[in-house]
């Protein structure tokens, strides 16, 4: 305890601050460019599984399968087959380029569920007054599914970019500059391991918890937005 | 020549027969309702004209012209000539009344937005929802999103309009309402096909009621026939039956 204190104005020096910022806002950035670049593919994923005809079964295939492996390898594991993929074709690609290739395949898996999940919510009814329309398929995907699946889609795809702040941890392995990386380097420093990671671990906390909350608004929002926004803009008129 | 022609339309799903041998023909401005016990296959025939089952055998034809179910194109010239009105609505739920009748025309038939916007307000003020343009589906009754459906469905400008159970979704007072639209629209010598319930209403605007059992039709005639007069062992039964009531 005695050495823990002492060490704490060394630890807290001007440079170690300024480290572990920029080793947050590195494992922020990892988060959001990851996962929002995996958000985007995953509409992708989602629609050529939906992709009508026989002629596109492999791209259904392809799909699904890309989903069920992804979802059942553990990230570590991805992060690894990236980099060692990605070194043995394009040897000076950058540590946070592999961890964000990573977390954006990873990201990808598992919200294509979740926006699968929010199109199949749409009510098959809906789908079909577009049809007897002579809706197309991108017609009634931007004018009817999407519009009407959003406020069920967003709310769980941010949760998940949220818990991923935290399994960021794990590129730390690879070596990219993050959090948990430089928590580790201080540690071999000779810093306590209390301290170091007593503050990381607030750091996480810290980042992630806001995001959370935002998160939870975001839902009521949502949640609420079909019943009563069409209300406020009524009044409005 | 008919204006729609239906010749031995047969439908499944999977091993179970909905549709049988099933023959009609329907003349412009003529209004044929499609009548019998739940489950005999009046929406089924409804559906497959809208390209939204596929028939197993049988021909459809619209001025003599067939309709092949196999091809998108063919599919979608008959969605051109033909709208629905479904039983529960299916309005768009994001969209308020004005965007539910304008988007297909604009979006689809790519016409020009102020006009279609024009001839739909004219449309939702024939309907009684002049004031409704703003609002959205979940604001309004039953009645009111029927209404709209019928305005939609108008503003298509179709040369055939099919009604599946328009009424059976809503409540009672709310029924008249949109047999009176329906009314309207056959003085006007609107060419429909309607599937009811309504056995009232289908005797005062059918010219010709089709009775249907388990996906077959069993007999057809003027409603007088058909209500007062049916000539079959199984529509003299469901007559009787829904005449007790």
């Amino acid at each position: 305890m005695e050495r823990i204190i002492q060490q704490i104005p060394r630890f807290f020096a001007p440079g170690h601050v300024s480290l572990l910022l920029d080793a947050a806002s590195t494992t922020l950035a990892l988060t959001i460019i990851g996962c929002v670049s995996g958000f985007l593919l995953a509409f992708l994923i989602v629609l050529l599984r939906q992709t009508p005809g026989l002629w596109a079964l492999p791209l259904r295939l392809l799909g699904i399968a890309y989903v069920e492996i992804f979802r059942r390898i553990p990230f570590l594991v991805v992060t690894y087959l990236v980099l060692f993929f990605i070194q043995a074709f394009a040897s000076n690609a950058s540590l946070f380029t592999i961890a964000v290739v990573a977390i954006c395949i990873y990201a990808t898996a598992y919200t294509a569920e979740i926006i699968r999940g929010g199109f199949e919510s749409v009510a098959r009814q809906q789908v079909e007054a577009a049809t007897v329309m002579n809706f197309s398929r991108w017609h009634t995907l931007t004018s009817i599914i999407i519009p009407q699946s959003w406020p069920v889609i967003l709310p769980p795809a941010v949760a998940f970019a949220v818990g991923f702040i935290k399994d960021t941890a794990l590129v730390s392995q690879v070596g990219v500059f993050e959090l948990t990386f430089r928590g580790k380097e201080l540690n071999n420093e000779g810093f306590s391991g209390i301290l170091v990671f007593g503050t990381i671990a607030l750091i996480y906390f810290a980042i992630s918890y806001p995001l959370s909350r935002l998160g939870a608004w975001l839902e009521i929002r949502l949640a609420s937005s079909r019943s009563q926004k069409p209300r406020e803009r009524l009044r409005a008129a | 020549m008919h204006h729609l022609e239906v010749r031995n339309l047969a439908s499944a799903y999977g091993p179970l027969k909905v549709l049988e041998d099933v023959s009609l023909t329907l003349a412009k401005g003529e209004v044929m309702a499609l009548i019998g016990p739940s489950g005999s296959g009046k929406s089924t025939v409804l559906r497959v004209l809208m390209g939204l089952t596929r028939p197993v055998s049988g021909t459809v034809l619209i001025d003599g012209e067939a309709i092949d179910y196999g091809k998108p194109a063919s599919i979608r010239a008959a969605r051109d000539r033909m709208a629905i009105v479904f039983q529960q609505y299916n309005l768009f739920q994001n969209m308020d009344v004005m965007r539910n009748v304008t988007i297909a025309p604009v979006k689809i038939k790519g016409r020009v937005r102020a006009e279609v916007e024009k001839e739909a307000a004219r449309l939702l003020e024939k309907v009684g929802l002049a004031d409704k343009h703003r609002a959205y589906p979940e604001q309004l009754s039953g009645g009111q999103q029927q209404r709209v459906a019928i305005a939609r469905a108008l503003a298509l400008k179709p040369e055939i309009l099919l009604l599946d159970e328009v009424t059976s979704a809503l409540d009672p007072e709310l029924v008249n309402e949109v047999l009176d639209t329906v009314r309207a629209l056959a003085a006007e010598g609107m060419t429909m096909l309607i599937v009811s319930h309504e056995m009232a209403f289908v005797r005062e605007v059918a010219s010709k009621v089709v009775m249907m059992d388990k996906g077959q039709v069993i007999e057809e005639g003027p409603p007088k026939q058909i209500f007062d007069a049916p000539r079959t062992e199984r529509a003299r039964e469901f007559v009787s039956k829904i005449l007790r009531h």
